[in-house]
């Protein structure tokens, strides 16, 4: 599969900034900059990027509690999601989400989730906005594999199946949900479930940007063309905990050891570009740059700006009361 | 204004409570395109064998002819699927919709809890004002028709809890109708309480639009002894109790709040201002009901007003049985108001 340039550019930019934030991230609160939990994205860098590139402003997704991925990629301003996370009040949810609920309705992202299985009955619904006003946009969930043992799952994929809705289930199977192995919590295997619902649903790599792009496309352009939901299982390991500041005593040294030579998803997509001559180490090296002074300026902004002020407590609970 | 236009403004037909949702949700959504209608068997009949193409029109029928008028795009059938209703209902809110899902009885909220409650209730706050969840949650509550435990549940109190929710509970035709339509056009979401034994009461309706608005009691009988607050089915009972005091000369003022998120405490401040005595209806179960929330707010702000103790009638600490009688003790009764209210004017 070739890209256009600019893909893979885009593709490549967007998987930098969610490496270098959720890395930076993990540096923040391990000095104890950060409030809150946080739960780091790295590892999955190319399924968030992989799907979103395929997105307008105005299709929908619905996220998990690792959500800093899914922001990203969406287009939530970096800057304003730092702000959010440290909690001030110019953040995007004015600091009263915090990590696990960044939100950003231009942008179409309808929230990180802090309940597992949550997201995608609300993205259903989404798709049920794009099917009623008939305007060709689709919604997508992004679902744990932890969140694929939930009800609510499987009940989104019925109702999306039986309505035809624009939807896509956009499984990312990371191996882990909290502490517990899919070996041990997922009874079956993710995609086939999916398949049961009586659309097309697909195993993909998940570390390998190309193979999301492609499968998450043919799902996109299906739903367009109004004829229904699809499943993607993209299979990317979480390089870190469940959490930040999980010891992880439940997962081998050498498994760990292994998963920045073997599933590194910008590792991978630079070798291939390099290797086929379509990016030139430069051009990446320069959006490294690029990303990281941006990533330093906008934290430096973020620790420093003002909290909400006390009132923020009683404000935007209703429209009207 | 012309005679004519006085007598248009005033027209109105005698309707029953079920009649007058059906006619809010046919009115609002000719006005709104964006007003969707799902849940299990709005429609009903979808892949059965007859060629019925509207079977059911809700199990009480009170969607009755909608999909006929407005299509099966905005009249949705949905599978038996309640964690899928409400959050696709809510997803459909946040994006642009004006939806009105079904929640057959609010003892089927245990399945999805999570969307009203984690959700639907903190999108706005959550999300920092910058999300809107124009929702409207249909669902029945009540004791009275055999139904048993599972469906039989008064669970207001406790969605009147969660911040980010309104709650409308009407008590007749006429408030069903000015409620809904206030549900329906509200930019925060609603959870709208049908009690299931007063679907067949009729009154006047008006045929034209009106909103009620929440937050604003309504005085169902003035008197000067003694307040009684009473929802949903109980407004009638405690209206019944008032007509048989007033035979004892007793002069009874009813107060139905209408909605309990938000409450109007004035209206009830104001009243045992005037009369000195509280009795509280609820048919809740007692712990946490609004009985005792009512009871509590006047105790803790308008002490000073209190001549006797407050009288709290609400269900006892037990599931609704389905035996009939047992049902019917499970029930504030009439009598059990009149006894109450009585004991409430007792001096001390």
């Amino acid at each position: 599969m070739t890209l256009p340039r600019e893909i893979l550019l885009d593709g490549y930019r967007r998987m930098r900034a969610i490496r270098e934030f959720d890395d930076r991230m993990r540096r923040e609160f391990e000095a104890g900059t950060v409030p809150g939990f946080i739960h780091l994205y790295i590892g999955q860098e190319a399924v968030a990027a992989g799907a979103c590139i395929h997105l307008n402003d105005s299709d929908y997704i619905g996220s998990t509690h690792r959500g800093h991925g899914h922001c990203i990629a969406k287009g939530c301003d970096i800057g304003d999601m730092l702000l959010e996370i440290y909690c001030k009040q110019d953040g995007l949810c004015k600091g009263k989400g915090g990590s696990m609920h960044i939100a950003d309705m231009e942008k179409g992202m309808l929230g990180a989730n802090a309940i597992v299985g949550a997201a995608p009955p609300i993205a259903v619904g989404a798709a049920l906005t794009a099917r009623t006003l008939d305007n060709k946009g689709v919604a997508m969930s992004f679902i744990g594999d932890g969140a694929s043992n939930q009800g609510t799952v499987f009940e989104a994929l019925n109702l999306a199946s039986i309505l035809k809705l624009p939807m896509i289930f956009m499984y990312e199977n990371n191996g882990y949900a909290e502490f517990t192995g899919t070996s041990y919590h997922l009874g079956g295997d993710i995609a086939g479930r999916a398949g049961a619902f009586d659309m097309p649903a697909e195993k993909v790599d998940g570390t390998d940007f190309f193979a999301v792009y492609e499968a998450v496309g043919k799902a996109v352009e299906r739903g367009r063309a109004g004829e229904g939901p699809s499943a993607i299982e993209a299979i990317a390991p979480r390089w870190f905990g469940h959490y930040e500041g999980d010891p992880q005593a439940y997962r081998s040294k050498e498994e760990l050891a292994d998963l920045r030579n073997t599933s590194d998803p910008l590792l991978r997509f630079r070798e291939r570009v390099l290797a086929d001559g379509q990016l030139g180490a430069d051009e990446m090296d320069a959006i490294d740059a690029e990303v990281r002074a941006d990533i330093d300026d906008k934290v430096a902004v973020a620790k420093t700006a003002p909290k909400p002020p006390a009132e923020a407590l009683y404000e935007d609970v209703y429209i009207s009361y | 204004m012309s005679t004519s236009a006085i007598e248009e403004s005033v027209a109105s037909s005698n309707l029953t409570l079920r009649d007058a949702i059906n006619q809010t949700l046919a009115q609002e959504m000719r006005r709104d395109p964006t007003v969707i209608v799902l849940g299990e068997d709005v429609v009903g009949g979808r892949g059965g064998t007859s060629d019925v193409e509207e079977a059911a029109g809700g199990t009480f029928g009170v969607t009755a002819g909608l999909a006929e008028e407005f299509g099966l795009r905005r009249v949705i059938d949905t599978p038996i699927t309640e964690s899928a209703i409400i959050g696709a209902a809510a997803g459909a809110a946040l994006t642009g919709l004006r939806p009105v899902a079904e929640l057959m009885f609010i003892d089927f909220i245990g399945v999805c809890l999570d969307q009203i409650m984690n959700q639907i209730a903190k999108f706005r706050y959550m999300f920092g004002g910058k999300a809107r969840t124009p929702l409207t949650i249909r669902t029945m509550v009540g004791a009275g028709l055999g139904a048993g435990p599972q469906h039989s549940q008064a669970l207001y109190p406790f969605l009147s809890s969660i911040p980010g929710l309104k709650v409308a509970l009407p008590s007749n035709p006429y408030d069903a109708k000015g409620l809904l339509a206030q549900a329906i056009r509200d930019d925060d979401p609603v959870i709208f309480c049908e009690h299931k034994a007063l679907y067949n009461d009729t009154a006047d309706v008006p045929d034209g639009e009106y909103l009620i608005p929440f937050g604003e009691a309504a005085v169902t009988r003035e008197g000067s002894d003694i307040t009684v607050v009473a929802l949903s089915r109980m407004v009638n009972l405690a209206n019944e109790a008032a007509d048989r005091l007033a035979k004892d000369g007793v002069s009874v003022e009813v107060i139905d709040p209408r909605t309990t998120s938000p409450l109007d405490m004035d209206t009830i401040y104001d009243s045992v201002g005037k009369t000195g005595r509280l009795v509280t209806v609820d048919e809740s179960n007692p712990v946490c009901s609004m009985a005792s929330e009512i009871a509590s707010a006047v105790a803790c702000e308008a002490f000073e007003y209190l001549r006797t103790p407050i009288v709290k009638v609400t269900a006892p600490h037990t599931p609704v049985p389905a035996t009939p009688h047992l049902e019917q003790a499970y029930v504030p009764s009439t009598e059990r108001i009149e006894r109450s209210i009585r004991r409430a004017l007792m001096d001390y």
